[in-house]
């Protein structure tokens, strides 16, 4: 079927009252409650207690708002792990002002083992605590049921049940910092045997148990989401809403779930398995008759006369193990972020997203491939150089559909009457942004090149242009965009504005230098680079990288203040401020306990905009035309 | 990085600085005039960074080996269609949000697509991938394949110069005594150093005792894990006499940022002068230590 087809839904139910024209923005249902009489109101209302309202819900939108806020916190925390980095990167040894509090002993200055740390908890909070509970946990709960049509999640007491798993999972993350030794201090790639063995590194003593506890929670956390999302989108859509209907966010979204369905269990697995290794001293991952410290490991093989000869474990068993899960986790962190930005360029552009079914058919491609790529992160690793070659040309191929999306985001602007709000700005720096790092991605792709740049700032710069400049701006255009949605009010723009141009700015200058200083071979998770004459002369560019990204940080001051300003005092706005398509606008701002307080009959994809066959510039999905107009669009639909 | 130099780059960063807030308190005026500027000012500072990066030092260090080449060649031709396609793509952003604004009267146009345009658009760069998938197949086989390994020089794969062993935090390269044994007190160890003839194909086999780390020259373009519990045989060729930079390259632990180690490249008679003397130190006491060795 067409994603624009005009045909009319098999079980359609009457169109709603009063559900046609202009004046339907304007209207407003009683907040709060839905109306009676409607099919999808099945909750009964009597008033819940503050703690069953706001902490104990089942209600998606109030589990969707606590993970956005439990994920802003933390990336609130995970900057200020980067600030410190940064500042051990560009003046290595110098005190932090002000962080003599926390380190008396060394009157502020990080020590080496903490920098390990430092950056093995940013890796680890940016991309299980804020970048997938963002765009899985808050928008992909928030929109799943408004965007489909349904009352709730399918399961929605798993669904609390899947915030509250993180609770757990945000203890065991940060109990690391308190126990002996300290946080994990692995990276968050945990390569055994650093991670296993306890006399390696003292974040290896028992903060790694931690950190594997906290990372299985958060599994079992993305999965309750993961598995709620994909049932919702298949059984609960309203009528009409056929797949090829579905908002683009959805099909991210959806995609992005299944890629957690099917890889989340061998991380599962695997985080156990070193556990084993660390606790009963199995050996899955430890070679035996290893020299650590200048002891021998305590491990099972090497008990008794079993010293000689290699046995034991293998250190890249984890490896793949770790990336079958962490590589598609990339697209599980870009993906929705894809979908977002389709729709709010088609919405504030006023033009329809083009060629709808390429995008779907290349975020499908993505994720098919995205499962035969993790080896990529594996060349330099030992692995047999064969099937290295293997992977380069899935890695090679999985640039196309990623390309394909670009342009096609070019084609949606091209000819379309572009809003520049904060909403618009954000998502046009999103595609902007990815372009260098889906570009930069093919140097590492060609491996005689990744010899040389693996584990380089090249390889920074790359992840943090798809997964800051690209993810992150995609979740603050997304902001932006459903904020009237879950708040009912409206974001400051000029705040809003202000926001984007220091990010904008301040992102490039601390990312893009970094392809530089990594062809100039900085390694990173290097604690002082000037220990070697080869990287000398970077110190400079690193405290300019270094002063942006302080400035990045202190700049967020302006959103903070927009986010909790707006959500009390913010404009008041009716169901429908962007004049959009899709079906989260029917229900009022904020939706009621049940989202929907009239019928819903999808006739049309949600990116109707700017059509000929109504006079305004969009055509919600819902909104039914009469059969003499609906012909002429059959005839348009088939392109 | 001349114009982040203190003597004269402090005007510079003034000026930055007062653009800055220039562009700040007229963005929210101005916001399209702002966004296209913004935006066309990616590829413009984009491609002048990667210009000039080779004269700030921002660039690969000096290749001196028989790989770096290849390596070099193909990051180039990466560089060129990446270059090519980030300025067209940034162009078209930049003319869209230029050209198709709010002001502009009438409806968008109304299309959902061109299966025309997407069989262009995803056919050009599927060639174009596929060009660099096959360009590069012949420098890794030549770096990595074992049967692709230059034969007829004076080490090989069984007969390696050395035996390099990484751990917390040092380098030991071990190379065999007079019998070609590494089993044997008379084995010679070198800390830190791995010494090598110039114009020589060298191989060694590559060991970890405690955790990962791995081996990089950034000079020879030459990058390997060493993994604890595998013996990795690896080769190079360097092309001129000195010292490099040996670098630990995966994180090994706390001390990982001073794993540093040298590659020191001698004239092939400084080399043999070099092992005939740490022979000849060794011959009254061999001190290698077998149990704790590799």
């Amino acid at each position: 079927m067409s994603p624009d087809g005009n045909s009319a839904p098999a079980h359609a139910p009457a169109h709603a009252p009063g559900h046609g024209g202009g004046a339907h923005p304007a209207q407003e249902g009683p907040r709060g409650v839905a109306a009676p009489g409607t099919v999808h109101v099945s909750h009964d209302h009597h008033e819940l207690g503050f703690l069953r309202k706001y902490v104990f819900s089942v209600d998606h939108k109030v589990i969707a708002i606590q993970f956005m806020l439990t994920g802003l916190f933390f990336l609130v925390l995970g900057g200020l792990f980067a600030m410190a980095i940064r500042h051990q990167v560009a003046w290595p040894w110098k005190p932090i002002p002000g962080l003599s509090v926390l380190f008396p002993d060394t009157g502020g200055v990080i020590s080496p083992e903490f920098y390990t740390m430092l950056f093995t908890m940013h890796g680890t909070i940016m991309i299980f605590f804020v970048i997938i509970p963002l765009l899985t946990g808050a928008f992909g709960n928030f929109l799943i049921p408004l965007m489909v049509g349904a009352p709730d999640m399918a399961f929605p007491k798993l669904n609390m049940f899947g915030y509250w798993a993180m609770i757990p999972a945000i203890f065991f993350a940060l109990l690391g910092f308190f126990v002996e030794g300290g946080a994990a201090a692995a990276g968050w790639t945990a390569y055994p045997t650093l991670s296993t063995i306890a006399t390696a590194a003292p974040g290896s003593l028992t903060g790694q148990t931690w950190w594997l506890m906290a990372l299985t929670w958060v599994g079992v956390s993305s999965m309750m989401g993961a598995v709620n999302y994909v049932t919702t989108i298949f059984k609960m859509r309203a009528p009409g809403m056929t797949m090829m209907r579905m908002p683009l966010s959805i099909w991210g979204l959806l995609i992005a779930a299944l890629l957690q369905l099917f890889a989340l269990p061998v991380l599962t697995a695997a985080s156990i398995l070193q556990l084993l290794d660390r606790t009963l001293h199995t050996g899955f991952f430890t070679p035996s008759n290893l020299l650590v410290n200048a002891t021998r490991p305590e491990l099972l093989s090497n008990a008794g006369a079993a010293l000689d000869g290699a046995s034991g474990g293998h250190p890249l068993l984890w490896q793949h193990l770790f990336w079958f899960y962490s590589h598609p986790a990339v697209y599980i962190m870009v993906l929705p972020a894809m979908g977002f930005a389709s729709d709010i360029l088609s919405t504030h552009a006023r033009k329809p997203v083009f060629g709808y079914k390429p995008m779907v058919y290349s975020m499908s491609a993505i994720a098919g491939l995205g499962f035969i790529v993790w080896g990529h992160h594996m060349f330099t690793s030992g692995m047999n150089p064969a099937l290295g070659m293997s992977f380069m040309v899935a890695t090679i191929m999985i640039a196309l559909p990623s390309a394909v999306k670009v342009f096609n985001w070019i084609g949606t602007l091209w000819g379309s009457r572009i809003h520049l709000n904060s909403a618009m700005l954000n998502a046009l720096a999103f595609v902007a942004m990815f372009i260098i790092g889906g570009l930069s991605g093919i140097w590492m792709a060609a491996t005689p090149v990744d010899i040389y740049i693996h584990d380089t700032y090249i390889v920074v710069a790359h992840f943090h242009y798809v997964v800051f400049a690209g993810s992150v701006f995609a979740i603050w255009a997304a902001i932006y965009h459903w904020f009237p949605k879950m708040f009912g009010r409206q974001m400051n723009e000029t705040l809003g504005k202000v926001h984007f141009i220091g990010s904008f700015v301040f992102t490039n200058g601390v990312f893009y230098m970094m392809h530089q200083i990594g062809l100039a071979g900085l390694m990173r998770r290097t604690a002082d680079p000037y220990t070697y004459a080869t990287y000398a002369h970077l110190q400079e560019s690193n405290e300019l990288i270094t002063l942006c990204a302080f400035a990045l940080f202190v700049w967020q001051i302006f959103f903070v203040i927009n986010f909790f300003h707006s959500m009390f005092w913010g404009k008041r706005v009716g169901r429908n401020p962007w004049r959009a398509n899709s079906l989260e606008w029917e229900a009022p701002s904020p939706p009621g306990h049940g989202n929907f307080d009239r019928e819903l009959a999808v006739y049309r994809g949600p990116y109707e905009y700017g059509s000929p066959e109504v006079s305004e510039d969009y055509l919600p999905q819902t909104r039914k035309l009469g059969d003499g107009a609906a012909r002429p669009a059959q005839a348009h639909a088939h392109h | 990085m001349s114009f982040l130099n203190p003597s004269n780059g402090a005007w510079s960063i003034l000026a930055l600085l007062v653009a800055l807030l220039l562009v700040l308190v007229t963005f929210v005026k101005f916001t399209r005039l702002w966004t296209v500027i913004l935006i066309a000012l990616l590829p413009i500072l984009g491609v002048w960074t990667f210009v000039k990066a080779p004269e700030w030092g921002l660039w690969f260090p000096k290749d001196v080996s028989t790989h770096g080449a290849g390596m070099d060649s193909l990051f180039n031709l990466i560089l060129w269609m990446v270059a090519i396609t980030f300025v067209l793509t940034e162009v078209g952003l930049v003319w869209c949000v230029f050209r198709y604004h709010d002001k502009v009267p009438g409806k968008s146009l109304f299309t959902h697509g061109s299966h025309k345009l997407e069989m262009i658009w995803t056919a050009i760069p599927a060639v174009a991938l596929l060009v660099i998938a096959f360009a590069q197949i012949g420098t890794f086989k030549q770096i990595k394949f074992e049967d692709h390994w230059p034969t007829g020089g004076p080490y090989s794969k069984d007969k390696p110069i050395a035996h390099v062993i990484a751990y917390q935090f040092a380098w030991l390269m071990r190379y065999p005594d007079a019998n070609g044994s590494f089993d044997s007190v008379d084995v010679i160890e070198s800390p830190f150093d791995f010494v090598v003839p110039v114009d020589t194909d060298i191989m060694f086999q590559l060991k970890s005792r405690d955790v990962l780390h791995s081996f990089f020259l950034p000079n020879l373009r030459l990058k390997q894990d060493a993994v604890p519990g595998m013996t990795i045989p690896m080769w190079f060729q360097a092309t001129e006499v000195g010292e490099y930079d040996l670098i630990c390259a995966e994180l090994c632990g706390w001390g990982h940022y001073k794993m540093a180690g040298r590659l020191i490249v001698k004239s092939k008679p400084d080399y043999e002068k070099w092992l005939a003397d740490k022979r000849a130190a060794l011959k009254s006491n061999g001190t290698a230590d077998l149990e704790a060795a590799e």
